[in-house]
């Protein structure tokens, strides 16, 4: 082994995965050391009232981890929604917690003391056991985000495994900045639903490389989709989080660049669709670096 | 290509109702319906006098020569989501010096569309772009508001009306809001269909029709004893009055969307997510 890749196997070993980490962990992961503090954590039992109707337990924190604290000192906000409670979707609780919190960040703001927040995206999306009560509230975080966008930039990560689906992938999109791994995964509709919707000839939801060429991390970040694309490692996403507060909002925030959406699908041929490659080329160009 | 044998001409017709325009059942020729040049032939978008108002309508509509085959069935497809961003943005910069038009989007949307192609060129962005352009007009001051007459089902009703400053809806049994189509949630919660139904009555959020979701406070009003598929005078008189009803009051209101927490119902079956917000105020700043 030459001294390169030697020193990238040892990076490579020392990494803390972030993939593999809990929603709270994940959070403590991105604030700086020390500064965390759990807001309507387990303790406070705020459970979901709707999934005990239906024979299933509730976790008292309903899957989703908010935490105040510090980002190289300056105030502020994790939400990181637990993959590992019901898929991450998001239920009437778990939603408002969110659109709560940023809502809550968005008062501050207004009020002069900024606060920094940061989604840890990792949802199938609505929780279908609460239906509309899920749906109503990704509404609600879709409001807060494009709210509190104008006032600070709204930062976004999808880590993997799990990705970021259904009405989330929206947030997803709303975000100033959007972080990815190549174990992330971005798309509004699952493959699965898309198979069951329109059959196997649209989408072979066993495919994984097929789906990943689709709408993986990389292929995101490639086509325009996402910005920054980074290894599976704790630190370093910590670090890509940081950067994109100093760097600040964008002149015209992605989900408002109406015109260049416009032009994008015009130019797309949907009886001869553009393949995954061709689309990074087409799309690439002039997109934020 | 099969054809949709359910195709719903609710949206069409409760536009052209409102708005005066008309196409007649099944026409291709675009002219004078509220098609504009350079975006989709499904987003129909029409101003109209509304009392003493001057309003925007706007609606998604099948379009069975759709050139995205999975977004024929009035399903919001990357173009219809790209349609209305623009549509909604123009109306954003035409009253940017001047009085803020009403926004009314009508709603009759079966899903988001479903489709490989969809997903490659992120419908999810096109989603979030109409969404970003509702709110940014209710954030301008322009009263934004959403009409169910048909179906208001998840990622579409997000794209196409969940931003509204008020949500009005007729009340029929074809008006229905939920997060997944019916056969599609029985099949990803391997349940059936007659399973579900069963739930949706023991559990509120998970019903379909529009009187359950009245009952979650979402709604500004549940508009009833109006015919929905061949609406006289009558009705659509009584469903303008509402509109100007719910446009003075989002006029009146603020421009967030915490009125869907402050009714009866909402205090009843939203209390989690009121409780939520208490508690988590308390918390904010620490001991």
């Amino acid at each position: 082994m030459n001294g390169d890749a030697l020193r990238d196997y040892r990076r490579f070993l020392a990494r803390a995965s972030f993939v593999e980490m809990a929603a709270r962990e994940r959070a403590r992961a991105i604030l700086d050391a020390g500064s965390y503090r759990e807001l309507l954590g387990p303790f406070d039992r705020i459970k979901s009232p709707w999934l005990p109707m239906q024979g299933i337990v509730a976790q008292a924190d309903d899957g989703v981890v908010l935490a105040r604290g510090t980002l190289d000192g300056h105030p502020a906000l994790v939400a990181a929604i637990e993959s590992g409670y019901q898929g991450g979707s998001i239920g009437e609780v778990s939603g408002a917690k969110i659109a709560g919190a940023l809502e809550l960040a968005l008062d501050d703001c207004r009020r002069g003391r900024p606060i920094w927040p940061v989604l840890l995206l990792e949802t199938g999306g609505v929780r279908l056991q609460e239906a509309n009560l899920g749906l109503a509230a990704i509404a609600e975080i879709h409001a807060a985000i494009i709210a509190l966008r104008r006032l600070v930039p709204v930062v976004g990560v999808i880590a993997g495994a799990v990705g970021c689906f259904g009405g989330m992938s929206m947030s997803a999109a709303l975000c100033s900045r959007l972080i990815v791994t190549r174990q992330a995964r971005l798309g509004m509709n699952g493959p699965e639903v898309i198979e069951q919707e329109a059959g196997v000839a649209e989408v072979d939801a066993s495919d994984r490389a097929g789906i990943f060429r689709l709408i993986g991390g990389e292929q995101r970040h490639a086509a325009g989709l996402a910005d920054d694309l980074l290894e599976d490692d704790a630190a370093a996403i910590a670090v890509a989080v940081r950067a994109a507060f100093a760097r600040g909002s964008p002149p015209l925030e992605r989900s408002a660049q109406v015109g260049r959406l416009a032009e994008r699908l015009a130019s797309a041929d949907p009886q001869r669709p553009p393949a995954a490659d061709s689309l990074r080329r087409r799309w690439n160009e002039g997109a934020p670096s | 290509m099969s054809v949709h044998p359910n195709l719903s001409h609710r949206g069409r017709l409760w536009f052209e109702a409102l708005t005066g325009t008309s196409s007649g059942p099944g026409s291709s020729d675009n002219s004078g319906d509220g098609v504009r040049d350079g975006t989709a032939g499904s987003v129909r978008v029409a101003d109209a006098a509304l009392g003493s108002e001057q309003a925007r309508f706007i609606a998604v509509v099948p379009d069975v020569h759709n050139r995205f085959p999975r977004a024929r069935g009035g399903e919001v497809g990357l173009d219809e989501a790209c349609a209305l961003a623009v549509c909604v943005r123009d109306t954003i910069a035409g009253d940017r010096d001047g009085a803020r038009r009403a926004i009314v989007a009508i709603v009759d949307v079966p899903s988001q569309a479903y489709g490989w192609r969809e997903e490659l060129l992120g419908i999810h962005l096109a989603c979030a772009a109409a969404a970003d352009a509702y709110a940014s007009a209710r954030l301008a001051g322009h009263p934004v508001i959403a009409l169910l007459v048909g179906k208001a089902m998840s990622g579409a009703f997000l794209a196409h009306g969940y931003q509204a400053n008020r949500i009005l809806a007729l009340d029929s049994p074809e008006v229905m809001a939920h997060a997944m189509g019916r056969q599609a949630a029985a099949r990803v919660t391997r349940r059936t269909v007659a399973e579900l139904q069963v739930l949706g009555e023991k559990i509120a959020p998970m019903a379909y029709d529009i009187r359950s979701f009245a009952r979650l406070g979402l709604l500004h009003r549940l508009i009833e004893d109006v015919n929905a598929d061949a609406p006289g005078q009558g009705d659509i008189a009584r469903v303008r009055a509402e509109l100007l009803g719910a446009i003075a009051d989002a006029r009146a209101g603020a421009t967030d969307l915490a009125a869907r927490l402050t009714s009866p119902a909402a205090r009843q079956l939203r209390a989690a997510s009121i409780e939520v917000r208490r508690r988590l105020a308390e918390q904010w700043d620490g001991a």
